[in-house]
């Protein structure tokens, strides 16, 4: 099991345009990939789940990836983060 | 022929045939089936043929509005093939032994209610796209076409009972000529679309939808809020006549939008704007506006339960300043109580709310909330051009308490090595009579007078323009009030400082001449009336407004300047 831990940073929250990309992303894995904010844990490959957490600028969401190409995912993750701009990762 | 009343969203004259945009409620009977399996095919065969939909739909939206306005569709998609979604819509099929229309129902309804639940306004807008969705599949299930904003091939007004966020998205003003609501006014977000994409708009008129047919013509009238349906043909050629002319002025306006406002001898004066949100911004520009004239911050505290957090507040300033990019922003302090009530302000009734217990005297008095607010202005300052402008100031000793209280935050800020400007000009609404009288007096202790005409009117005429019975008595033009600001703006100049004015009389094209000859420096109004009015600063000759100011000064009643204006002013262009 692998994890990333990201603080929202862009000020419309977690918003559809990078959780589009997010989920899009974690569909390209086989791994079982989670989103979790406080004590809400959601499937990162549904939009509906992601945006149902509602995560705000400020808000610390942690990624956790489990499965044969966890690592691979998480790097994805990771980069596709950087991409959107909506957050920064806790290194 | 029938014609409907209502408010006038986005100035123009469209005619073209009516569609009406209905999105259909949800009432889905619940029927138990026998075959589950036929009933998930069904459903199955619905996405498939939305899916195929929304690919077209992304791709000629790319095409006709470009790549942002097809993401909304390519959100669609993505829920669209959403596990939450689907499984959730299946699962209900065989467990409930229900159709699949009245489960897709459910679903969509439960998944709705999930994002209007959310606490951040953005995401609470994504139930609209939920709720497209839901549609979308739906009306293949039922087999009715869903009518599409983006695949339209024929010129149309649109008659709806609202316009959703994505609704206004695909308005493609090559078939879009206008538009009609039932709800709605005019800074509800789909009067503000239209406004930006220069569409004729009527909004608000409650039943229109209800009186209109699909294929009906339909003359919008943007300029006063009427709706005319199955005209005559000399009506038709009345409003073509008229759309040409409001055309032809349109494009002599844009011509000044970014040009400076000066008179014809070159004496220039800054038209600024009113606002009430950082969502007026975008209105405030395309008029041309150079400056923020005023910003009310009221309506940040307005209609809600609890009082907007310091954070909140810097957001909304920083984003106004941002927004306008370095030009000034004039932000009035909170100005509630008296009439603006707040749910979670307990302050007792008043006898007289106008003379009570409102505005900078309610901040002196409850100072936590003044100083927050004065806190995250402080701290909104290094983004863009601010100015802080506290409102019935009455008294000097009022001022000197306001400006003790600013420095103590200010200092407070810096020396916790928080940034902020050190170019924040002060200023003061001159609208209450006593500050006007000892205008002189008040000059040496600030930067800048912002003249509040509505207050100043109803104080020094005593008379409540509220009240039917004596609103004749609200006389911008009466020679004492004409006084009143020529003495402030004397005051204020022999100070070095500068004299906007910030209430209805600064757009008011009968003021403007004079106002322009009384040496008014800045005038702030409506977004909306700044072209009409840099277009008529234009064609005046500053130096004959002085003479005509002077004259007016002399005059006895506000019936002899106002015939005076109009001896001498052409207001309107022909």
């Amino acid at each position: 099991m692998m994890e990333l831990t990201v603080k929202i940073t862009n000020a419309e929250g977690l918003h559809a345009r990078p959780a589009r990309l997010l989920v899009s992303t974690a569909n390209q894995f086989r791994s079982d990939i989670f989103a979790q904010l406080n004590d809400q844990k959601v499937t990162l490959k549904s939009i509906l789940g992601v945006l149902s957490l509602g995560a705000e600028q400020g808000d610390v969401i942690t990624f956790i990836a489990n499965g044969e190409d966890e690592a691979q995912a998480i790097s994805a993750l990771q980069e596709a983060i950087a991409k959107s701009g909506v957050g920064v990762v806790y290194e | 022929m029938n014609s409907i009343r209502g408010i006038s969203a986005s100035a123009g004259i469209a005619i073209a045939k009516a569609l009406r945009l209905v999105h259909g409620d949800w009432n889905i009977e619940k029927r138990t089936i026998q075959d589950e399996e036929s009933e998930i095919d069904k459903f199955e065969s619905a996405l498939e043929k939305s899916r195929s939909e929304l690919h077209r739909l992304i791709e000629q939206t790319r095409e006709r509005l470009g790549d942002e306005k097809a993401e909304i569709f390519e959100a669609h998609l993505l829920v669209l093939d959403d596990p939450a979604f689907i499984d959730q819509v299946k699962e209900k099929i065989t467990s409930e032994r229900v159709n699949a229309e009245f489960a897709l129902q459910e679903t969509t309804i439960h998944l709705v209610e999930m994002f209007e639940n959310l606490k951040s306004p953005y995401l609470r807008e994504r139930a609209a796209d939920m709720r497209d969705v839901g549609k979308r599949v739906l009306s293949h299930l039922l087999q009715q076409k869903m009518v599409d904003l983006a695949d339209l091939s024929e010129e149309v007004v649109l008659i709806a009972d609202d316009l959703s966020p994505s609704d206004t998205a695909l308005l493609d003003k090559t078939y879009v000529k206008g538009f009609v609501t039932n709800k709605g006014g005019r800074t509800t977000h789909s009067a503000i679309m239209a406004r930006s994409l220069e569409i004729p708009a009527v909004v608000g008129t409650k039943n229109a939808l209800e009186q209109v047919n699909d294929g009906d013509l339909v003359i919008v009238d943007g300029i006063d809020g009427e709706v005319i349906v199955n005209p005559e043909s000399s009506l038709v050629e009345h409003y073509q006549a008229k759309r040409i002319r409001y055309e032809k002025q349109k494009e002599e306006w844009n011509k000044l939008r970014d040009l400076p406002t000066a008179t014809l001898d070159g004496h220039q004066v800054e038209l600024a704007a009113n606002i009430g949100s950082p969502n007026d911004v975008a209105d405030v520009l395309a008029n041309g506006s150079e400056a923020v004239g005023l910003y009310r911050t009221e309506f940040l505290f307005m209609g809600r339960g609890t009082w907007p957090s310091e954070d909140e507040q810097f957001e909304a300033y920083k984003s106004v300043l941002e927004r306008m990019n370095g030009k000034p922003v004039v932000v009035r302090t909170l100005d509630i109580g008296g009439d603006k009530e707040l749910s979670y302000l307990d302050v007792p009734k008043e006898a007289n709310p106008f003379l009570g217990f409102r505005a900078i005297r309610l901040c002196l008095e409850k100072q936590d909330l003044f100083r927050t607010q004065l806190r995250a202005l402080l701290r909104a300052s290094v983004y863009g051009n601010l100015r802080i402008m506290f409102p019935m100031i009455a008294t000097l000793e009022e001022l000197m308490s306001v400006k003790a209280i600013y420095r103590e935050e200010k200092r407070k800020l810096v020396s916790k090595g928080v940034a902020v400007s050190d170019n924040i000009q002060l200023g003061i609404m001159i609208e209450i009579p006593s500050a006007a009288i000892l205008a002189d007096a008040f000059a040496k202790e600030v930067d800048f007078f912002s003249i509040g005409t509505n207050d100043l009117i109803q104080y020094t005429m005593a008379a409540d323009r509220m009240n039917e019975k004596v609103s004749y008595l609200y006389q911008p033009l009466n020679p004492a009030i004409l006084r009143l600001i020529k003495h402030v703006i004397e005051a204020a100049h022999r100070e070095g400082r500068w004299v906007g004015m910030c209430g209805e009389m600064a757009g008011d094209p009968r003021a403007i001449p004079l106002l322009l000859g009384m040496g008014l420096d800045e005038f702030s109004m409506s977004a909306t009336s700044i072209l009409p009015s840099r277009s008529l600063i234009g064609r005046l000759l500053h130096h004959d407004m002085r003479k005509l100011a002077a004259q007016a000064l002399e005059m006895r009643s506000a019936e002899e300047v106002a015939h005076l204006v109009r001896q001498n002013v052409i207001l309107q262009e022909d």
